[in-house]
């Protein structure tokens, strides 16, 4: 008999931290599935951002490090050069890739190293509390956009993965969104892609941006959260392959 | 600075091009190859963009304690900047090595200070290479003093040049015993 | 290389950590130090290992937090405004107990200050220097003979204690060129990395973390770390004694600092001052004990430094009031010379002999 939600052996048997509805939970166990389809768990190592993934190790079983804010790219690049043979993923969030660390996935990018990034877009600071990341939408409120973001006083929110898919060291950039079965399916397909180049030893670096669902701080139920990628978010972050 | 014994401070000093640090790199290689204890500092950064250069050269026969030179007993000043700025800081009974070529005052030091004068740029030119005056310094500075001979100082040139310009070893070396002979016979 | 070579304190520092087995090197241009990363560039591809110009010292450090949790020998080098910036990083290696090696060539400050040699930046590495309750163990040398002899300890201590060990030598150290002999020398016997993340293969998952947030654990981690910290301060004290017999006063430098004392001491002792030195080799930990006792015998202490007076902080808590200590001090990149510290000593000799 074939059981249709067997969970994979990368994914620990525990329960998460994370508030219902929230995308984390999800990206883990695509991740934990990519590491065991590929067989590559035992030469595996996770970088856990500072944000509410930081905890990721608790729930993928791999080597892993929790490092500091937005420095998972200069982290993974000490591994990796100095590991070439174990693949090395980072894992993080909007505040910590796209802000504090914009440097570090920057010129990670630009080295070309050999890395699988997964970045979370949320469009929010999670578990600070809410405040504003810089791919807040315009219009969204948050704790420290109270009237909402405005152009003018914070800022266009900020596109990396664009960014990202014009540097030459960057071999595949793709942007998806966990906004129901469809998305998850291709989410999974990309974060799988994004860790076969790594097995396969392409030169560069391979990011994947996943439009992931916040509806504490979005305040709004699950099933609105998942509405509102689809309507809003993607409107400002369209999905699809940007490059490779 | 050593308890005792032989200890030979020197600054080498001129504006940056004129070879000030590789003279003094040589000095310290000639020095270590003979077997003494030898420090060498150079200034840095902002100084060699600005014009000047400088480097200090302790030789002594005991272990080196303090690498800065604040009382030489000899100066190379390959330029009037330099002796100014240097020249007061001689000891009394030192050696002023003085650039005539671009220094034409008379310097005002200490009457028990040697002063030795010579033309360092023009006889470098006179050889066919301009950028040996470094070299004709310090073949005149160890004619005076003595304490290493050129001839070693000649067999220390490959290690001071990077293999790209071992080509001018000839004429360097050539250039070491002019200074030398120049302060052997004024001329 | 068993003959003596010509060679920077930069440079020399950088063949000795490849020596030492370091395996990675990750720096970003500050001068005065530059010529480490530029050796670095040249030296470790030639090695088979790995050097990167990072995009800042905040990513140097990262990339050090990296290799070092992978189990490889990893160090990076910068001077005070980089060092400053790396902070960041050297408290989560203390955080996660890995080992690295820190080399600042210090350089003047506050701010982008000068590029002339200093030595004010002692708090900073003895106290930790980021945030939390942590050490770095920190060597000072003076010679570049004592940089070479001192890396491959760096790199010992970093892996038998499990964290980062600052180097501080400072612009004078770094430019300056001695001739110097590399010899090999057995290492400490060191415990298995087996903490590395190395893939989980045939064992349970590895976790190098920093983050303790259940009740009390935090709290249990720190202690750990202190207890480590008691038993270095127990077994790791280096520092050199210069002629104190008969001495009454006894100048504390160290690093370059020291070698200029040294030249004041031994002309003092040829006019007759009953003076000597204790120059500290290690600065964390720091020689208390040594200098307690010394305090129980000497009557005057002067800390010579190029600073506005910060080791003698260290030197007072050492004397503990048995003796009066005093400063010289020389901030912003200034020197001391032999005969301005000469004088002082001439005063004091005076002053003790009433
Ligand atoms: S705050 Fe948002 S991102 Fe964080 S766990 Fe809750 S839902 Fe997920």
């Amino acid at each position: 008999m074939k059981t249709v939600f067997a969970r994979t052996p990368s994914l620990k048997d525990c329960p998460t931290h994370y508030c219902p509805g929230c995308g984390h939970g999800i990206a883990h166990r695509l991740v934990a599935e990519c590491i065991d389809e590929l067989d590559i768990r035992e030469r595996t190592i996770g970088i856990a951002p500072v944000g509410c993934a930081v905890l990721l190790y608790d729930y993928i079983d791999v080597d892993c490090i929790e490092v500091a804010h937005g420095r998972a790219p200069a982290v993974a690049t000490g591994m990796k050069r100095t590991n070439p043979e174990k693949i090395i993923f980072s894992y993080q969030g909007d505040g910590d890739l796209a802000s504090i660390g914009a440097a570090e996935i920057l010129h990670a990018g630009h080295r070309g190293e050999q890395l699988t990034v997964i970045f979370i877009n949320n469009a929010i600071f999670g578990m600070t509390g809410g405040q504003m990341a810089p791919t807040t939408t315009l219009g969204q409120v948050t704790a420290t956009t109270p009237r909402g973001r405005t152009a003018a006083e914070q800022g266009y929110p900020l596109q990396v993965s664009e960014i990202m898919a014009l540097l030459p060291g960057v071999i595949y950039v793709e942007r998806t969104a966990l906004d129901g079965a469809a998305g998850v399916r291709k989410t999974k397909k990309a974060i799988k892609h994004a860790f076969e180049l790594q097995v396969e030893g392409a030169e560069g670096l391979a990011l994947v941006e996943v439009l992931s669902p916040c509806p504490t701080y979005w305040r709004m139920p699950p099933a609105k959260a998942t509405e509102w990628i689809k309507t809003e978010m993607t409107k400002v972050f369209p999905l699809g392959r940007l490059k490779g | 600075m050593t308890t005792n014994g032989f200890c030979e401070e020197v600054i080498i000093a001129g504006f940056g091009g004129q070879g000030i640090i590789s003279a003094g790199k040589l000095l310290a290689q000639t020095a270590m190859k003979a077997g003494r204890q030898v420090t060498y500092m150079p200034s840095y950064g902002a100084e060699v963009r600005g014009g000047t250069a400088n480097c200090m050269v302790v030789v002594a026969n005991e272990p080196i304690a303090n690498p800065v030179v604040t009382r030489p007993n000899s100066l190379i000043a390959m330029n009037k900047a330099s002796l100014n700025k240097f020249g007061p800081r001689i000891k009394p009974g030192g050696l002023l090595v003085m650039n005539t070529s671009l220094i034409d005052t008379e310097p005002d030091l200490d009457k028990t200070i040697e002063v030795l004068a010579i033309p360092i740029d023009d006889l470098a030119a006179e050889l066919g290479s301009p950028r040996s005056a470094n070299m004709v310094a310090i073949g005149a500075y160890l004619q005076k003093k003595g304490h290493l001979t050129p001839d070693a100082a000649a067999q220390a040139l490959p290690e001071v040049f990077a293999k790209r310009h071992h080509q001018t070893l000839p004429v360097n070396a050539k250039a070491l015993h002019r200074g030398t002979e120049f302060a052997a016979n004024g001329s | 290389m068993s003959q003596r070579v010509l060679m920077c304190g930069n440079e020399a520092l950088a063949e000795a950590a490849i020596l030492a087995g370091c395996d990675a090197y990750f720096g970003y241009p500050i001068t005065p130090q530059n010529e480490i990363t530029a050796y670095m560039s040249r030296r470790m591809p030639e090695e088979g290992r790995v050097f990167i110009q990072s995009e800042s010292e905040l990513a140097a450090i990262s990339m050090v937090f990296g290799a070092a949790a992978t189990g490889k020998r990893a160090m990076t080098s910068s001077s005070s405004p980089g060092v400053s910036l790396m902070q960041e990083g050297i408290s989560y290696l203390a955080g996660a107990e890995l080992p690295a090696v820190v080399v600042n060539v210090m350089r003047g400050g506050p701010g982008l200050g000068s590029i002339a040699p200093s030595q004010s930046d002692y708090f900073q590495a003895t106290r930790g220097g980021g945030h939390g309750d942590y050490r770095t163990i920190v060597l000072g040398p003076s010679t570049v003979q004592e940089l070479v002899d001192y890396m491959p300890l760096a790199f010992d201590l970093a892996d038998q204690y499990q964290m980062t060990v600052l180097v501080l030598a400072d612009g004078i150290l770094g430019q300056m060129m001695e001739p110097i002999l590399f010899e090999k020398r057995p290492g400490r016997e060191l415990p298995p990395k087996d903490w590395a993340l190395t893939g989980a293969k045939g064992r349970e998952q590895n976790i190098v973390r920093s983050l303790w947030l259940a009740e009390g654990k935090l709290e249990e981690q720190n202690r750990k770390l202190q207890a480590k910290y008691d038993q270095i301060q127990k077994n790791e004290v280096l520092c050199e004694e210069y002629r104190l017999e008969g001495a009454e006063i006894v100048v504390v430098a160290y690093g370059i600092a020291a070698r200029i004392v040294r030249s004041a001491v031994s002309r003092a002792r040829q006019e007759g001052m009953p003076v000597g030195l204790i120059r500290p080799i290690t600065l964390w930990p720091f020689p208390t004990e040594q200098i307690s006792r010394a305090a129980e015998q000497f009557r005057l202490f002067l800390t010579v430094e190029m600073s506005s007076g910060q080791m003698v902080e260290d030197v007072r808590l050492a004397v503990a009031g048995k003796a009066p200590v005093l400063l010289h001090g020389r901030p912003g990149g200034g020197v001391p010379t032999v005969d301005e510290i000469l004088d002082i000593i001439k005063e004091l000799s005076v002053s003790v002999k009433r």
